[in-house]
Protein backbone atom coordinates (compact mmCIF):
# COMPACT_ATOMS: atom_id res chain seq x y z
CA UNK A 1 0.00 0.00 0.00
CA UNK A 2 1.70 3.61 -0.98
CA UNK A 3 1.82 6.79 1.38
CA UNK A 4 -1.02 8.11 -0.60
CA UNK A 5 -3.52 5.35 -0.03
CA UNK A 6 -2.65 5.34 4.01
CA UNK A 7 -2.90 9.35 3.90
CA UNK A 8 -6.64 8.63 2.75
CA UNK A 9 -7.33 5.91 4.83
CA UNK A 10 -5.65 8.03 8.21
CA UNK A 11 -8.02 11.06 6.85
CA UNK A 12 -11.39 8.81 6.93
CA UNK A 13 -9.64 6.97 10.31
CA UNK A 14 -10.09 9.65 12.31
CA UNK A 15 -13.88 10.59 11.40
CA UNK A 16 -14.58 6.93 12.00
CA UNK A 17 -12.84 7.05 15.64
CA UNK A 18 -14.56 10.06 16.55
CA UNK A 19 -17.85 8.48 15.49
CA UNK A 20 -16.95 5.98 17.67
CA UNK A 21 -15.76 8.19 20.94
CA UNK A 22 -19.10 9.45 21.07
CA UNK A 23 -21.12 6.23 20.31
CA UNK A 24 -19.18 4.82 22.91
CA UNK A 25 -19.99 7.56 25.25
CA UNK A 26 -23.32 6.93 24.93
CA UNK A 27 -23.37 3.35 25.32
CA UNK A 28 -21.24 2.85 28.00
CA UNK A 29 -23.50 5.38 29.65
CA UNK A 30 -26.67 3.26 28.53
CA UNK A 31 -25.43 0.12 29.49
CA UNK A 32 -23.80 1.83 33.40
CA UNK A 33 -27.55 3.04 33.79
CA UNK A 34 -29.62 -0.51 32.96
CA UNK A 35 -29.12 -2.06 36.79
CA UNK A 36 -30.61 1.51 37.51
CA UNK A 37 -33.31 1.43 34.80
CA UNK A 38 -34.25 -1.92 35.81
CA UNK A 39 -34.94 -1.44 39.92
CA UNK A 40 -36.99 1.84 38.97
CA UNK A 41 -37.94 2.47 35.65
CA UNK A 42 -39.03 5.70 34.72
CA UNK A 43 -40.09 6.57 38.22
CA UNK A 44 -36.26 7.53 38.37
CA UNK A 45 -37.04 10.35 36.28
CA UNK A 46 -39.85 11.70 38.40
CA UNK A 47 -39.15 10.10 42.35
CA UNK A 48 -38.35 12.88 44.48
CA UNK A 49 -36.58 10.42 46.50
CA UNK A 50 -32.78 10.18 46.95
CA UNK A 51 -31.43 7.92 49.62
CA UNK A 52 -28.38 5.68 50.11
CA UNK A 53 -29.45 4.03 53.61
CA UNK A 54 -28.83 0.60 52.92
CA UNK A 55 -31.49 -1.78 52.90
CA UNK A 56 -33.84 0.76 51.87
CA UNK A 57 -32.24 2.33 49.47
CA UNK A 58 -34.15 4.30 46.30
CA UNK A 59 -33.08 7.01 43.89
CA UNK A 60 -35.01 9.24 42.20
CA UNK A 61 -33.58 12.19 39.79
CA UNK A 62 -36.94 14.89 39.83
CA UNK A 63 -34.78 17.24 43.13
CA UNK A 64 -31.41 17.39 40.79
CA UNK A 65 -33.62 17.93 37.30
CA UNK A 66 -35.65 20.50 38.99
CA UNK A 67 -32.22 21.90 41.14
CA UNK A 68 -30.60 21.99 37.22
CA UNK A 69 -32.93 23.70 35.55
CA UNK A 70 -34.13 26.53 37.58
CA UNK A 71 -30.17 26.99 38.76
CA UNK A 72 -29.60 27.47 34.57
CA UNK A 73 -32.47 29.46 33.46
CA UNK A 74 -31.98 31.37 36.81
CA UNK A 75 -28.45 32.32 35.76
CA UNK A 76 -29.71 32.71 32.06
CA UNK A 77 -32.35 35.36 32.62
CA UNK A 78 -29.66 37.41 34.99
CA UNK A 79 -27.03 37.49 32.58
CA UNK A 80 -29.74 38.57 29.77
CA UNK A 81 -29.36 42.21 30.00
CA UNK A 82 -25.31 41.98 30.14
CA UNK A 83 -25.06 39.56 27.64
CA UNK A 84 -27.32 41.45 25.48
CA UNK A 85 -25.26 44.99 26.05
CA UNK A 86 -22.50 43.51 25.05
CA UNK A 87 -23.38 42.10 21.73
CA UNK A 88 -24.88 45.57 21.05
CA UNK A 89 -21.97 47.26 22.27
CA UNK A 90 -19.37 45.28 20.37
CA UNK A 91 -21.39 44.78 17.32
CA UNK A 92 -23.24 47.95 16.97
CA UNK A 93 -22.31 50.78 18.75
CA UNK A 94 -18.54 50.50 19.11
CA UNK A 95 -17.03 48.25 16.92
CA UNK A 96 -13.37 49.92 16.79
CA UNK A 97 -11.18 51.75 19.13
CA UNK A 98 -9.54 51.08 22.07
CA UNK A 99 -12.66 50.94 24.41
CA UNK A 100 -14.31 47.53 23.01
CA UNK A 101 -11.39 45.92 22.66
CA UNK A 102 -10.73 46.21 26.59
CA UNK A 103 -14.29 45.08 26.97
CA UNK A 104 -13.41 42.34 24.20
CA UNK A 105 -10.27 41.04 26.16
CA UNK A 106 -12.36 41.19 29.56
CA UNK A 107 -14.49 38.95 27.94
CA UNK A 108 -12.07 36.60 27.02
CA UNK A 109 -10.54 36.48 30.43
CA UNK A 110 -13.98 35.85 31.92
CA UNK A 111 -14.48 32.85 29.57
CA UNK A 112 -11.04 31.74 31.14
CA UNK A 113 -11.45 31.33 34.74
CA UNK A 114 -11.57 28.11 35.80
CA UNK A 115 -15.07 27.01 37.35
CA UNK A 116 -13.40 26.26 40.49
CA UNK A 117 -11.63 29.68 41.30
CA UNK A 118 -15.53 31.80 40.24
CA UNK A 119 -16.71 28.90 42.58
CA UNK A 120 -13.92 30.22 45.51
CA UNK A 121 -14.81 33.92 44.85
CA UNK A 122 -18.48 33.34 45.21
CA UNK A 123 -17.82 31.73 48.50
CA UNK A 124 -15.75 33.68 50.19
CA UNK A 125 -16.72 37.05 48.34
CA UNK A 126 -20.55 36.58 47.58
CA UNK A 127 -21.75 34.66 49.64
CA UNK A 128 -21.15 36.59 52.99
CA UNK A 129 -23.18 39.63 50.44
CA UNK A 130 -26.57 37.15 50.65
CA UNK A 131 -26.01 36.74 54.08
CA UNK A 132 -25.79 40.08 54.76
CA UNK A 133 -28.53 40.85 52.51
CA UNK A 134 -30.84 38.59 54.91
CA UNK A 135 -31.80 36.52 51.21
CA UNK A 136 -30.48 33.13 53.06
CA UNK A 137 -28.71 31.89 56.21
CA UNK A 138 -25.73 30.52 55.31
CA UNK A 139 -25.56 32.20 52.22
CA UNK A 140 -25.33 29.03 50.08
CA UNK A 141 -28.66 28.01 47.72
CA UNK A 142 -30.06 28.36 44.29
CA UNK A 143 -29.59 32.37 43.74
CA UNK A 144 -26.01 32.41 44.68
CA UNK A 145 -25.17 29.69 42.46
CA UNK A 146 -27.25 31.26 39.85
CA UNK A 147 -25.15 34.60 39.98
CA UNK A 148 -22.04 32.99 39.94
CA UNK A 149 -23.46 30.84 36.82
CA UNK A 150 -24.77 33.98 35.35
CA UNK A 151 -21.50 35.70 35.53
CA UNK A 152 -19.71 32.31 33.77
CA UNK A 153 -21.52 32.30 30.73
CA UNK A 154 -21.47 35.94 29.72
CA UNK A 155 -19.06 35.30 27.37
CA UNK A 156 -20.89 32.48 26.05
CA UNK A 157 -24.27 34.46 25.89
CA UNK A 158 -22.76 37.56 24.31
CA UNK A 159 -20.21 36.45 21.57
CA UNK A 160 -22.78 35.10 19.20
CA UNK A 161 -25.06 37.89 19.55
CA UNK A 162 -22.28 40.52 18.71
CA UNK A 163 -21.31 38.45 15.38
CA UNK A 164 -24.48 38.57 13.97
CA UNK A 165 -25.42 42.07 15.16
CA UNK A 166 -22.27 43.47 13.32
CA UNK A 167 -23.68 41.28 9.99
CA UNK A 168 -26.84 43.28 9.90
CA UNK A 169 -26.39 44.56 6.30
CA UNK A 170 -25.52 48.34 6.50
CA UNK A 171 -28.40 49.62 4.12
CA UNK A 172 -31.15 48.42 6.16
CA UNK A 173 -29.62 50.75 8.82
CA UNK A 174 -29.12 53.18 6.73
CA UNK A 175 -32.50 53.20 5.37
CA UNK A 176 -34.14 53.03 9.03
CA UNK A 177 -31.87 56.08 9.24
CA UNK A 178 -32.94 58.16 6.15
CA UNK A 179 -36.57 57.91 7.82
CA UNK A 180 -35.67 59.80 10.84
CA UNK A 181 -35.12 56.78 13.24
CA UNK A 182 -32.96 56.97 16.09
CA UNK A 183 -30.54 54.19 16.89
CA UNK A 184 -32.71 53.50 19.51
CA UNK A 185 -35.22 52.69 16.92
CA UNK A 186 -32.68 50.96 14.59
CA UNK A 187 -31.98 48.86 17.35
CA UNK A 188 -35.27 48.07 17.55
CA UNK A 189 -36.98 47.87 14.25
CA UNK A 190 -34.18 46.73 12.17
CA UNK A 191 -31.39 44.95 14.26
CA UNK A 192 -33.48 42.81 16.67
CA UNK A 193 -35.80 41.36 14.34
CA UNK A 194 -32.76 40.43 11.83
CA UNK A 195 -30.60 39.07 14.42
CA UNK A 196 -32.84 38.04 16.59
CA UNK A 197 -32.66 34.51 16.16
CA UNK A 198 -28.64 34.25 16.27
CA UNK A 199 -28.87 36.33 19.30
CA UNK A 200 -31.50 33.70 20.67
CA UNK A 201 -29.26 30.70 19.86
CA UNK A 202 -26.30 32.07 21.61
CA UNK A 203 -28.53 31.92 24.81
CA UNK A 204 -29.48 28.54 24.07
CA UNK A 205 -25.97 27.73 23.69
CA UNK A 206 -25.23 29.43 27.34
CA UNK A 207 -27.82 27.50 28.85
CA UNK A 208 -26.50 24.58 27.71
CA UNK A 209 -23.33 25.75 30.08
CA UNK A 210 -24.91 26.44 32.37
CA UNK A 211 -26.50 22.95 33.19
CA UNK A 212 -23.25 20.97 32.33
CA UNK A 213 -20.93 23.49 35.25
CA UNK A 214 -19.74 21.32 38.20
CA UNK A 215 -17.59 22.95 40.25
CA UNK A 216 -18.48 26.81 41.17
CA UNK A 217 -22.30 24.98 41.47
CA UNK A 218 -20.81 22.34 44.03
CA UNK A 219 -19.48 24.69 46.47
CA UNK A 220 -22.54 27.26 46.49
CA UNK A 221 -25.54 25.51 45.81
CA UNK A 222 -26.18 23.68 49.25
CA UNK A 223 -25.84 20.28 48.14
CA UNK A 224 -29.23 19.29 49.51
CA UNK A 225 -31.23 16.06 48.22
CA UNK A 226 -34.99 17.48 48.12
CA UNK A 227 -36.68 19.61 45.72
CA UNK A 228 -36.06 23.53 46.09
CA UNK A 229 -38.77 25.56 47.19
CA UNK A 230 -37.72 28.63 45.94
CA UNK A 231 -34.97 30.47 44.52
CA UNK A 232 -33.38 31.38 48.01
CA UNK A 233 -33.68 27.59 48.81
CA UNK A 234 -30.80 25.25 49.00
CA UNK A 235 -30.75 22.93 46.14
CA UNK A 236 -28.80 20.37 43.99
CA UNK A 237 -27.56 19.66 40.19
CA UNK A 238 -27.52 16.74 38.58
CA UNK A 239 -23.73 17.55 37.86
CA UNK A 240 -22.69 18.66 40.92
CA UNK A 241 -24.62 15.68 42.66
CA UNK A 242 -22.27 13.55 40.74
CA UNK A 243 -19.25 15.60 41.58
CA UNK A 244 -20.56 15.11 45.06
CA UNK A 245 -21.75 11.41 45.37
CA UNK A 246 -19.52 9.49 42.73
CA UNK A 247 -16.23 8.87 44.50
CA UNK A 248 -17.69 6.63 47.35
CA UNK A 249 -20.42 5.14 45.58
CA UNK A 250 -21.15 1.37 44.58
CA UNK A 251 -23.94 -0.90 43.41
CA UNK A 252 -27.30 0.60 43.10
CA UNK A 253 -25.93 4.10 44.35
CA UNK A 254 -23.06 3.86 41.50
CA UNK A 255 -25.48 3.19 38.61
CA UNK A 256 -27.83 5.55 39.59
CA UNK A 257 -25.32 8.35 39.64
CA UNK A 258 -24.51 7.11 35.91
CA UNK A 259 -28.19 7.43 35.26
CA UNK A 260 -28.16 11.19 36.43
CA UNK A 261 -24.77 11.19 33.98
CA UNK A 262 -26.98 9.85 31.10
CA UNK A 263 -29.74 12.21 31.49
CA UNK A 264 -27.34 15.40 32.30
CA UNK A 265 -25.59 13.98 28.89
CA UNK A 266 -29.31 13.37 26.97
CA UNK A 267 -30.53 17.19 28.28
CA UNK A 268 -27.44 19.05 27.21
CA UNK A 269 -27.92 17.25 24.36
CA UNK A 270 -30.94 18.50 23.28
CA UNK A 271 -30.34 22.32 24.63
CA UNK A 272 -27.16 22.25 22.32
CA UNK A 273 -28.99 20.91 19.22
CA UNK A 274 -32.29 23.29 19.41
CA UNK A 275 -29.38 26.14 19.31
CA UNK A 276 -27.43 24.64 16.39
CA UNK A 277 -30.50 24.24 14.72
CA UNK A 278 -31.45 27.55 15.07
CA UNK A 279 -28.03 28.82 14.01
CA UNK A 280 -28.10 26.70 10.94
CA UNK A 281 -31.71 28.03 9.86
CA UNK A 282 -29.91 31.57 10.11
CA UNK A 283 -27.07 30.53 7.80
CA UNK A 284 -29.12 28.78 5.54
CA UNK B 1 -46.43 78.43 16.94
CA UNK B 2 -49.14 75.88 16.87
CA UNK B 3 -50.18 73.17 19.09
CA UNK B 4 -49.63 70.34 16.42
CA UNK B 5 -45.82 71.46 15.84
CA UNK B 6 -45.54 71.86 19.68
CA UNK B 7 -46.85 68.05 20.21
CA UNK B 8 -44.41 66.76 17.95
CA UNK B 9 -41.54 68.90 19.09
CA UNK B 10 -42.65 67.09 22.56
CA UNK B 11 -42.27 64.12 20.99
CA UNK B 12 -39.06 64.12 19.01
CA UNK B 13 -37.46 65.09 21.76
CA UNK B 14 -39.03 61.88 24.17
CA UNK B 15 -37.82 59.69 20.90
CA UNK B 16 -33.72 61.59 21.73
CA UNK B 17 -34.70 61.20 25.14
CA UNK B 18 -35.16 57.49 24.69
CA UNK B 19 -32.23 57.33 22.64
CA UNK B 20 -29.83 58.61 24.86
CA UNK B 21 -31.29 56.67 27.84
CA UNK B 22 -31.23 53.32 26.03
CA UNK B 23 -27.09 53.84 24.95
CA UNK B 24 -25.78 54.96 28.36
CA UNK B 25 -27.61 51.72 29.90
CA UNK B 26 -26.15 49.75 27.40
CA UNK B 27 -22.56 51.10 27.96
CA UNK B 28 -23.30 51.09 31.55
CA UNK B 29 -24.16 47.40 31.28
CA UNK B 30 -21.76 46.13 29.27
CA UNK B 31 -18.83 47.49 31.96
CA UNK B 32 -20.49 47.01 35.11
CA UNK B 33 -19.94 43.30 32.99
CA UNK B 34 -16.20 43.60 33.97
CA UNK B 35 -16.49 44.39 36.99
CA UNK B 36 -16.22 40.79 38.56
CA UNK B 37 -13.27 40.23 36.61
CA UNK B 38 -11.43 42.59 38.29
CA UNK B 39 -13.11 42.03 42.21
CA UNK B 40 -11.87 38.29 41.14
CA UNK B 41 -8.32 38.99 40.43
CA UNK B 42 -8.28 41.68 42.78
CA UNK B 43 -9.25 39.00 45.43
CA UNK B 44 -6.89 36.44 44.98
CA UNK B 45 -4.07 39.08 44.21
CA UNK B 46 -4.50 40.56 47.89
CA UNK B 47 -4.80 37.57 49.32
CA UNK B 48 -2.52 35.02 47.26
CA UNK B 49 0.19 36.80 46.94
CA UNK B 50 2.01 36.20 50.43
CA UNK B 51 2.28 32.30 49.96
CA UNK B 52 4.26 32.50 47.38
CA UNK B 53 7.93 32.13 46.81
CA UNK B 54 10.25 29.55 45.43
CA UNK B 55 9.30 27.06 48.00
CA UNK B 56 5.44 27.24 46.67
CA UNK B 57 6.96 25.76 43.13
CA UNK B 58 9.44 23.33 44.91
CA UNK B 59 7.96 21.58 47.62
CA UNK B 60 4.50 19.50 48.06
CA UNK B 61 1.30 20.60 49.66
CA UNK B 62 1.23 20.91 53.36
CA UNK B 63 -0.52 18.39 55.33
CA UNK B 64 -2.95 20.12 57.65
CA UNK B 65 -0.90 19.63 60.86
CA UNK B 66 1.66 21.25 59.58
CA UNK B 67 -0.02 24.26 58.27
CA UNK B 68 -2.23 24.60 61.55
CA UNK B 69 1.09 25.17 62.99
CA UNK B 70 2.24 27.55 60.90
CA UNK B 71 -0.87 29.17 60.99
CA UNK B 72 -0.77 29.81 65.10
CA UNK B 73 2.10 30.85 64.78
CA UNK B 74 1.49 33.70 62.72
CA UNK B 75 4.09 32.46 59.66
CA UNK B 76 3.16 31.50 56.08
CA UNK B 77 1.98 28.11 55.42
CA UNK B 78 5.04 26.32 54.51
CA UNK B 79 5.42 23.72 51.40
CA UNK B 80 3.98 24.27 47.92
CA UNK B 81 1.88 23.06 45.02
CA UNK B 82 4.81 20.95 43.58
CA UNK B 83 2.05 18.03 43.68
CA UNK B 84 -0.09 19.88 41.43
CA UNK B 85 2.28 21.61 39.06
CA UNK B 86 3.44 18.16 38.10
CA UNK B 87 0.37 16.32 37.88
CA UNK B 88 -0.82 19.16 35.68
CA UNK B 89 1.77 18.80 33.38
CA UNK B 90 1.78 14.65 33.09
CA UNK B 91 -2.44 14.55 32.74
CA UNK B 92 -2.23 17.68 30.81
CA UNK B 93 0.15 16.60 28.16
CA UNK B 94 -0.65 13.19 27.84
CA UNK B 95 -4.33 14.52 26.91
CA UNK B 96 -2.86 16.82 24.40
CA UNK B 97 -0.80 13.80 23.13
CA UNK B 98 -3.97 11.66 22.20
CA UNK B 99 -6.29 14.71 20.93
CA UNK B 100 -3.84 16.68 18.84
CA UNK B 101 -2.74 14.24 16.53
CA UNK B 102 -6.45 13.18 15.98
CA UNK B 103 -8.00 16.82 16.40
CA UNK B 104 -6.05 18.11 13.68
CA UNK B 105 -6.40 15.02 11.09
CA UNK B 106 -9.89 14.93 11.72
CA UNK B 107 -9.98 18.62 11.42
CA UNK B 108 -7.95 18.32 7.94
CA UNK B 109 -10.56 15.39 7.04
CA UNK B 110 -13.82 17.75 7.42
CA UNK B 111 -11.88 20.36 5.94
CA UNK B 112 -11.38 18.09 2.44
CA UNK B 113 -14.81 17.30 2.67
CA UNK B 114 -16.67 20.04 3.49
CA UNK B 115 -19.49 18.84 1.61
CA UNK B 116 -19.51 14.83 2.06
CA UNK B 117 -22.45 12.87 3.66
CA UNK B 118 -20.33 11.35 6.51
CA UNK B 119 -18.44 13.84 6.72
CA UNK B 120 -21.45 15.78 7.90
CA UNK B 121 -21.94 13.40 10.74
CA UNK B 122 -18.56 13.99 11.65
CA UNK B 123 -19.21 17.83 12.35
CA UNK B 124 -21.74 16.94 13.76
CA UNK B 125 -21.35 14.81 16.52
CA UNK B 126 -17.80 17.15 16.72
CA UNK B 127 -20.30 19.81 17.73
CA UNK B 128 -22.18 17.47 20.04
CA UNK B 129 -18.88 16.55 21.43
CA UNK B 130 -18.22 20.39 22.80
CA UNK B 131 -21.28 19.88 24.28
CA UNK B 132 -20.72 17.16 26.67
CA UNK B 133 -20.72 18.22 30.25
CA UNK B 134 -17.08 17.78 32.09
CA UNK B 135 -18.40 15.70 34.70
CA UNK B 136 -20.08 13.57 32.23
CA UNK B 137 -16.49 12.78 30.53
CA UNK B 138 -15.10 12.50 34.25
CA UNK B 139 -17.32 9.26 34.39
CA UNK B 140 -16.51 8.17 31.18
CA UNK B 141 -12.97 8.35 31.92
CA UNK B 142 -13.81 6.16 35.24
CA UNK B 143 -15.68 3.59 33.28
CA UNK B 144 -13.32 3.19 30.73
CA UNK B 145 -9.72 3.70 32.48
CA UNK B 146 -10.04 3.40 36.29
CA UNK B 147 -12.37 0.63 36.22
CA UNK B 148 -10.98 -2.14 33.46
CA UNK B 149 -7.88 -1.00 32.88
CA UNK B 150 -5.75 1.00 35.62
CA UNK B 151 -7.79 -0.63 38.37
CA UNK B 152 -7.68 2.30 40.29
CA UNK B 153 -7.80 6.18 40.26
CA UNK B 154 -5.13 7.20 38.05
CA UNK B 155 -4.08 10.16 35.90
CA UNK B 156 -4.16 8.48 32.56
CA UNK B 157 -7.84 8.24 33.16
CA UNK B 158 -7.83 11.83 33.53
CA UNK B 159 -5.87 12.34 30.42
CA UNK B 160 -8.40 10.57 28.44
CA UNK B 161 -11.16 12.38 29.92
CA UNK B 162 -9.75 15.60 29.61
CA UNK B 163 -8.34 14.61 26.15
CA UNK B 164 -12.23 14.32 24.83
CA UNK B 165 -12.47 17.81 26.51
CA UNK B 166 -10.39 19.35 24.06
CA UNK B 167 -10.63 17.68 21.07
CA UNK B 168 -13.78 19.11 19.53
CA UNK B 169 -11.65 22.99 20.20
CA UNK B 170 -8.69 21.68 17.96
CA UNK B 171 -11.10 19.72 15.12
CA UNK B 172 -12.74 23.25 14.59
CA UNK B 173 -10.02 25.16 14.33
CA UNK B 174 -7.94 23.18 12.18
CA UNK B 175 -10.87 23.39 9.93
CA UNK B 176 -11.88 26.95 9.98
CA UNK B 177 -8.46 27.44 9.10
CA UNK B 178 -7.63 25.32 6.46
CA UNK B 179 -10.87 26.31 5.04
CA UNK B 180 -9.32 29.92 4.73
CA UNK B 181 -5.85 28.48 2.92
CA UNK B 182 -6.55 29.07 -1.07
CA UNK B 183 -7.51 26.53 -3.46
CA UNK B 184 -5.08 27.78 -6.11
CA UNK B 185 -2.29 26.99 -2.91
CA UNK B 186 -2.95 23.24 -3.25
CA UNK B 187 -3.96 23.33 -7.06
CA UNK B 188 -0.02 25.33 -7.81
CA UNK B 189 1.80 22.14 -5.81
CA UNK B 190 -0.33 19.16 -7.48
CA UNK B 191 0.07 20.29 -10.58
CA UNK B 192 3.91 20.32 -10.00
CA UNK B 193 3.48 16.62 -9.35
CA UNK B 194 3.29 16.87 -5.63
CA UNK B 195 1.74 14.22 -4.18
CA UNK B 196 -1.76 14.30 -2.25
CA UNK B 197 -0.64 13.74 0.98
CA UNK B 198 2.51 15.74 0.70
CA UNK B 199 0.69 18.15 -0.77
CA UNK B 200 -1.43 18.66 2.12
CA UNK B 201 1.42 17.90 4.96
CA UNK B 202 4.02 19.96 3.38
CA UNK B 203 2.11 22.64 1.71
CA UNK B 204 -1.63 23.45 3.15
CA UNK B 205 -1.16 22.23 6.76
CA UNK B 206 2.28 24.65 7.09
CA UNK B 207 0.24 27.91 5.52
CA UNK B 208 -2.46 27.15 8.35
CA UNK B 209 0.00 26.83 10.94
CA UNK B 210 -0.63 29.86 13.43
CA UNK B 211 -4.40 29.36 13.55
CA UNK B 212 -3.75 25.87 14.32
CA UNK B 213 -1.14 26.11 16.96
CA UNK B 214 -3.61 28.71 18.62
CA UNK B 215 -6.33 26.51 18.48
CA UNK B 216 -4.23 23.74 20.13
CA UNK B 217 -3.23 26.53 23.41
CA UNK B 218 -6.55 27.19 23.26
CA UNK B 219 -7.62 23.93 23.73
CA UNK B 220 -4.71 23.08 26.52
CA UNK B 221 -6.15 26.64 28.41
CA UNK B 222 -9.53 25.06 28.33
CA UNK B 223 -8.80 21.83 30.08
CA UNK B 224 -5.86 23.00 32.55
CA UNK B 225 -8.27 24.38 34.82
CA UNK B 226 -11.00 21.54 35.15
CA UNK B 227 -11.47 20.06 38.52
CA UNK B 228 -14.58 18.01 38.13
CA UNK B 229 -13.65 15.67 35.62
CA UNK B 230 -10.27 14.66 37.57
CA UNK B 231 -12.18 14.32 40.68
CA UNK B 232 -13.49 11.20 38.97
CA UNK B 233 -10.42 9.79 37.74
CA UNK B 234 -6.93 11.13 38.70
CA UNK B 235 -8.45 12.28 42.62
CA UNK B 236 -5.38 13.50 43.77
CA UNK B 237 -2.19 12.48 45.50
CA UNK B 238 -0.20 14.03 48.47
CA UNK B 239 3.23 13.12 46.84
CA UNK B 240 4.67 14.31 43.31
CA UNK B 241 3.68 10.96 41.38
CA UNK B 242 4.95 10.09 37.59
CA UNK B 243 3.72 6.60 37.30
CA UNK B 244 0.49 7.09 34.87
CA UNK B 245 -1.32 4.43 36.44
CA UNK B 246 -1.37 5.54 40.03
CA UNK B 247 -3.48 8.65 41.28
CA UNK B 248 -2.28 12.14 41.03
CA UNK B 249 -2.97 15.60 41.67
CA UNK B 250 -3.07 18.49 40.04
CA UNK B 251 -3.48 21.92 40.60
CA UNK B 252 -7.70 22.77 40.11
CA UNK B 253 -7.90 19.52 42.06
CA UNK B 254 -5.07 21.03 45.19
CA UNK B 255 -8.07 23.91 44.97
CA UNK B 256 -10.67 21.87 45.91
CA UNK B 257 -8.08 19.99 49.08
CA UNK B 258 -7.33 23.40 50.40
CA UNK B 259 -11.19 24.73 50.13
CA UNK B 260 -12.19 21.49 51.88
CA UNK B 261 -9.54 21.74 54.26
CA UNK B 262 -9.89 25.03 57.09
CA UNK B 263 -5.92 24.80 57.65
CA UNK B 264 -5.05 25.40 54.49
CA UNK B 265 -7.41 28.34 53.60
CA UNK B 266 -4.66 30.60 52.28
CA UNK B 267 -3.13 28.17 50.31
CA UNK B 268 -6.00 27.84 48.02
CA UNK B 269 -5.02 31.61 47.08
CA UNK B 270 -1.55 31.28 46.10
CA UNK B 271 -2.87 28.03 43.64
CA UNK B 272 -5.54 29.61 42.06
CA UNK B 273 -3.39 32.81 41.58
CA UNK B 274 -0.97 30.46 39.58
CA UNK B 275 -3.25 28.56 37.85
CA UNK B 276 -4.98 31.93 37.00
CA UNK B 277 -1.78 33.49 35.94
CA UNK B 278 -1.00 29.91 33.60
CA UNK B 279 -4.16 29.87 31.58
CA UNK B 280 -4.25 33.24 30.89
CA UNK B 281 -0.47 33.09 29.64
CA UNK B 282 -1.78 30.58 27.69
CA UNK B 283 -4.69 32.65 26.08
CA UNK B 284 -2.24 35.47 25.33
CA UNK B 285 -0.01 33.51 23.45
CA UNK B 286 -2.98 32.00 21.53
CA UNK B 287 -3.80 35.45 20.69
CA UNK B 288 -0.34 36.43 19.95
CA UNK B 289 0.38 33.98 17.61
CA UNK B 290 -3.21 34.07 15.57
CA UNK B 291 -2.69 37.95 15.22
CA UNK B 292 0.96 38.02 14.47
CA UNK B 293 1.30 34.78 11.90
CA UNK B 294 -2.41 35.58 10.67
CA UNK B 295 -3.33 33.65 7.14
CA UNK B 296 -3.06 36.25 4.50
CA UNK B 297 -3.44 36.12 0.90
Amino acid sequence: MNSEKIFRYLLIGSGVLIVLIALGIVTTLFIGAIPSFKEFGFGFIYSTEWNPTQGRESYGALPFIIGTLVTSILALLLTFPFAFSISLFLGEYFRNGKLPSFLRSVIDLLAGIPSVVYGLWGFYALRPIITDLGLNAQGFGIFTSSIILAIMIIPYASSLGSEVISMVPGNLKEAAYSLGATRFEVVKTVIIPNAGSGIFAGYILALGRAIGETMAVTMLIGNSNKIPTGIFDLGNTMASLIANQFGEADGLKYTSLVEIGLLLFVITGIVNYLGKLIMKKLSA
Amino acid sequence: MNTSAQLSNAKLKGRLLKDKLFTYTLIFLAFLSSVPLFLILFELIKKGYKQINISFFYKVAPDTMEAMVAVKNNEIIPGGIANGIVGTLIIVGMASLIAIPLGIICGMYLAENSKGKFAGIVRFIVDMLQGVPSIVLGVIGYIWIVKPITGGFSSLAGSVALSIMMLPSIVRSTEETLKMIPETLKEAALSLGVPYHKTMLRVVLPSGISGIISGVILGISRIAGETAPLMLTALGSAAISTDITEPSSAIPLLIWEFYNDPNLVDMIWSASLFLLFLILCLNLTAKAIAKRWKVQY
